[in-house]
């Protein structure tokens, strides 16, 4: 076996993955925090207040990059469900179900910080907008899956049904991309573009990159402590757990008040 | 600093959305940390149940 699929192997193991998940754990946190701090300074400080819109857009800085975040969560979901489905690899439907709620933590922010800028510069908290519908949709496509998967009694089942829908609800995501060209929307057309040039000053936009940076690592974070707690349960009669779970708690109550 | 707080009339909004980031990631960042432990102590706790009577009989 080459030393890829040997590594891809060994972490698809729920000991190995549980234990270097763990490693990583406090420096993926760690990077995020300095990342998201840097970012913040740069947005909030570095960066000039834009000609058009003032000092209401520095909240793009935490806008964009959760906009970014619910949507490439969206297609880790999927591709992750897209795996459990055809070769029924625990830890991918595992992942699948934890970067659910991630995911559908930064469409919420994405979707509130939208609101809290449109009051003041588009004059109302929403709009039945083209963009705007397909965000929404997309925190329900979360909220569906994260609801099926609860649902279910058998996890494993549940996990796979909700994969299912994941992978239907993927229809929605050109059209949360595309919405601003597609539509003749209220809400603005791309400005970063990673392919060619950027309509945006660098400094404002190198905090903006950090940040998305900042965003992707703590998803990253998020989603394997997520699995972690998830593969407990899921491995509840297995050797390993046991042994975890009587490290934590020790097994004789009276070593533990002795 | 009031300047600064201020964002040229639109500190409610500016804040508000940055605060509603803090918490809403905050959240996510505990939740996991408290499940994987309640996990861990509903297992012990399975774990002390199961081995109480064949330890007595013993």
């Amino acid at each position: 076996m080459n030393p890829l699929l040997l590594w891809f192997h060994k972490m698809g193991s729920p000991p190995t993955f549980y234990r270097v998940a763990g490693l990583w754990l406090p420096w993926l946190y760690a990077l995020a925090l300095v990342a998201g701090a840097a970012g913040l300074y740069g947005g909030l400080f570095v960066a000039p207040a834009d000609y058009q819109q003032g000092e209401s857009f520095r909240m793009i800085y935490v806008h964009v990059p959760c906009a970014w975040m619910g949507l490439f969560g969206y297609i880790f979901m999927a591709a992750n469900g897209f795996i459990a489905l055809v070769w029924r690899i625990k830890l991918s439907e595992t992942l699948a179900m934890a970067a659910a709620p991630v995911g559908a933590a930064f469409t919420f922010i994405t979707l509130v910080s939208g609101s809290l800028w449109g009051k003041p510069m588009w004059g109302t908290w929403w709009t039945w907008d083209a963009r705007l519908t397909s965000e929404l949709v997309l925190l329900f496509l979360y909220l569906g899956v994260i609801g099926l998967y609860n649902a279910i009694e058998d996890t494993r089942q549940a996990a796979r049904a909700a994969a299912f829908l994941a992978l239907i609800g993927v229809v929605n995501l050109p059209v949360v991309h595309y919405s601003v060209v597609w539509w003749n929307t209220l809400h603005q057309a791309q400005t970063v573009n990673l392919m060619g040039q950027s309509k945006i000053s660098g400094s404002m936009l190198w905090p903006l990159l950090t940040m998305a940076l900042a965003t992707h690592v703590y998803f990253f974070a998020s989603v394997l402590a997520r699995a972690r707690a998830m593969l407990l349960g899921l491995e509840s009669g297995k050797d390993w757990v046991r042994v975890l779970a009587q490290g934590a708690a020790p097994s004789h109550p009276e070593a533990a008040h002795g | 600093m009031a300047e600064f707080f201020g964002m040229g009339g639109y500190g409610a909004y500016v804040w508000s959305a940055y605060a509603v980031f803090f918490v809403v990631l905050l959240i996510d960042a505990l939740l996991p940390q408290f499940q994987r432990r309640a996990t861990l102590r509903d297992i012990a706790a399975r774990l002390r149940r199961e081995s109480a009577p064949s330890r007595s009989a013993s």
